[in-house]
């Protein structure tokens, strides 16, 4: 029989669910828990410079490895400073458990020193969350949330542990258990074999189809049975911002992102089509545009694993519940099985219609011979890293262009905040990457508003030694709020330029011990980039000075239909 | 569309509070609502009253169901069922009133549980509409206080919301 306090149980814990890295930060009511983590060699610990950085990080480690990531934090604003980290997590549906100390259970109630009901603030934007109320039962509460987070439809899972149930002089028996039984969730396993038979026939009868998937491809790691699907049937596929990287970034399948900047070709394909295939995608509003008009003609099969998306927004004709590998691999089957094939001629005609429009206005910006496109720098990153490398963004102007011109080629290779919109979440998450993935090449897209929110992780990128490589798209404004601004507010800039108070980013990389690079001119680019890029032990932060008066398009017109769109900055469909 | 949820769910602390949550993370309303434990002391019961259209009520149970500790729900509008809301109500009751609410409760088929020599206080049982009703029968001058239960349910015939 062994016995561990609660702070050695909780680490003997996340040993036993297989967790080899927690992120986080100490403090007053985590002391005992730091102090176990110190005394064992299995579970290392990654110290930020705030507690958001270690949310952003254990979410983007879950995103690149499909593992619960883990984070610590201490009460009060310890926990508090994870709520943006949690909300990003939940948004996106990624798995992570977070782990808040509280001040001493007798204390709880009375405005104590570091005392805030974290349970309570973070209530809307977990999946759910534990109050640990006995030191005994950390193990199965452990186990309970690691479960929680990582089935079904996954999402942050919260534990609160009163600072005296960690207490190092108070001893229990440990016992992890094997297996949990909640018998208030029941994961759905297995999407229903006559809804799926259904889908079939529609596709096989379809004259103008689609496919429309999302980020439930990636994070239910079905990206092979959909790109098997797409390329079987010969239909067309597009991706949401969150989807990207499910279908291959490269097939001529493929016709890029889907919603409000997203391609022309993908978004008229989505209003003219008579099927629309929705797999892991959610009807977000960035990607209907008015519902009312969205896809008026097509009949639509929606697969999800959470009945509570199916219908939220669209009316779906038939609804398909279930884990989205599973449901793919049974379509996969039930395909072999049949003789039909989909409606060849109708296909054809279909794909001239898909690439006069492609013709007409595929992705494309001018370029100045004098200043550089932040287009243009994305092509080169994309050419540099072969398009190999794992790219984590920020928010705004320059997460679009990364989206539109990084042609992403696998799962869990663009790591981006879509449901949130989290600016800071860039920097963290591609900290969290290396963690996941210390060989693979990171670049972190951001621009000079984003990287300013967590740029105070540069300090920890030196102590573990990332190595990332921070494209900074640099026009000197909140590119997106600006953009905003020019197109609905006769241009005036409200508070979305800095004037001359942005910092030297190149002397700040340095004085935290980096290597910084300042790129003005278009001819400097490749060779910068080059360069940066054969830096590989060092984080190399790349201050690219682009147009400052580009806007991102395509970009849908509000309350219109998905293929009401502005094309440029006087061209509108 | 007004309907009655009835919830099961895990007699937790918390549990109550995601619920109510839900609702106003949401953008639903609540009417009224009742919780009490079960002859199962691990689960509770929770009745709740609502409207929406049929979108919005549906929306509302997916999202229910999704809560960890929520059990089972069902929407006991959907079919036959028994709907009960308990009331109090203290009346003035003085000279020829005294007798006139006498007459209205039994009526309306209610006790008189606590009696002054002004006071009436007046327990009565039934669906929402028959409380209104009383309400409106004694008129507002005499109404001194008025607490309502808000409504509990269960489903005619063999259904039922157990484990």
């Amino acid at each position: 029989m062994e016995l561990l306090s609660g702070a050695e149980m909780l680490v003997r814990a996340l040993k036993d669910e297989g967790v080899e890295t927690v992120f986080g930060y100490p403090g007053g009511a985590v002391l005992h828990i730091y102090d176990a983590l110190f005394q064992q060699k299995s579970i290392s610990h990654v110290l930020v410079r705030h507690e958001q950085a270690a949310a952003h990080m254990a979410d983007a480690f879950s995103r690149t490895s499909g593992k619960t990531g883990v984070c610590l934090a201490t009460s009060g604003p310890g926990a508090t400073n994870t709520v943006t980290g949690i909300a990003t997590a939940y948004m996106d549906s990624i798995p992570m458990v977070v782990i808040t100390g509280q001040v001493q259970s007798d204390w709880i109630g009375d405005d104590a020193f570091q005392e805030t009901d974290i349970v309570g603030c973070t209530r809307p934007i977990v999946k759910h969350s534990f109050m640990v109320k006995k030191t005994e039962d950390i193990p199965a509460t452990i186990k309970k949330a690691f479960y929680i987070a990582s089935t079904g439809r996954p999402g942050p899972v919260l534990v609160d542990i009163p600072k005296d149930l960690t207490n190092p002089a108070v001893t229990y028996e440990y016992n992890y258990p094997s297996k949990v039984k909640l018998r208030s969730y029941n994961v759905v396993s297995k999407g229903h074999s006559g809804q799926i038979k259904k889908a079939v026939d529609l596709l096989m009868a379809a004259k103008r189809p689609i496919f429309y998937t999302g980020g439930g491809v990636i994070q239910g790691n079905s990206a092979a049975e959909l790109t098997e699907l797409v390329r079987k049937m010969g239909f067309p596929c597009t991706n949401t911002l969150m989807g990207l990287g499910g279908f291959p970034g490269d097939d001529p399948l493929f016709l890029g992102m889907l919603g409000m900047h997203g391609t022309y070709e993908a978004n008229m394909a989505m209003h003219h089509a008579d099927v629309v295939m929705a797999i892991g995608a959610r009807f977000d509003d960035r990607v209907t545009n008015h519902t009312s008009k969205f896809c008026p003609n097509a009949k639509i099969i929606h697969v999800d694993v959470d009945p509570a998306s199916i219908a939220k927004n669209i009316p779906v004709d038939i609804p398909i519940v279930g884990p989205v590998d599973q449901v793919l691999k049974e379509m996969l089957e039930q395909l072999e099985k049949t003789d039909e094939k989909p409606d060849q001629q109708a296909l054809e005609a279909w794909w001239k219609q898909i690439d006069a429009w492609r013709a007409y206005h595929g992705l494309r910006y001018e370029t100045k011979p004098d200043i550089l496109k932040p287009q243009g720098v994305i092509e080169e990153l994309y050419r540099v890293t072969n398009g190999e490398a794992i790219i984590t963004s920020d928010v705004g102007q320059h997460q679009m262009f990364a989206a539109q011109y990084y042609k992403f080629k696998y799962p869990r290779q663009w790591i981006n905040s879509g449901g949130l919109g989290t600016m800071g979440f860039g920097l963290p998450a591609a900290m969290g990457c290396l963690v996941a993935r210390p060989d693979a090449t990171v670049a972190c897209v951001t621009g000079e508003g984003s990287i300013q929110m967590n740029i105070q992780e540069l300090s920890t990128c030196l102590q573990y030694n990332f190595p990332v490589k921070i494209i900074n798209l640099n026009n000197q404004s909140l590119g997106m709020v600006r953009q905003w601004q020019d197109m609905q507010y006769q241009g005036r800039h409200s508070s979305s330029t800095y004037e001359e108070s942005l910092p030297d980013f190149i002397k700040l990389a340095e004085a935290y011990g980096h290597v910084g690079m300042r790129v003005t001119k278009p001819e400097e680019l490749e060779g910068a980039m080059k360069e940066a890029f054969a830096l590989k032990d060092r984080l190399v932060f790349m201050d690219i000075s682009v147009d400052p008066s580009e806007h991102v398009y395509p970009m849908q017109i509000k309350d219109g239909s998905m293929r009401d769109m502005w094309l440029s900055k006087t061209e509108r469909t | 569309m007004r309907r009655i949820i009835s919830i099961l769910m895990e007699n937790e602390p918390g549990a109550l509070s995601r619920v109510v949550g839900l609702f106003s993370q949401r953008g639903y309303n609540i009417e009224t609502l009742t919780v009490a434990p079960t002859n199962d002391p691990t689960l509770s019961r929770l009745t709740l009253t609502t409207s929406g259209s049929d979108r919005t009520i549906e929306q509302i149970t997916k999202q229910l169901n999704k809560l960890i500790e929520v059990v089972k729900l069902v929407d006991l509008s959907e079919g036959a069922h028994i709907e009960r809301e308990l009331m109090l109500v203290k009346l003035k009751a003085t000279g020829a009133q005294r007798a006139e609410i006498k007459r209205t409760a039994d009526i309306f088929r209610g006790q008189i549980v606590d009696v002054t020599s002004s006071v009436y206080t007046v327990q009565l049982a039934g669906a929402s509409d028959k409380l209104d009703a009383f309400l409106e029968s004694v008129g507002d001058a005499s109404i001194l206080e008025v607490v309502r239960s808000g409504v509990s349910g269960i489903a005619r015939g063999d259904k039922v919301l157990a484990l």
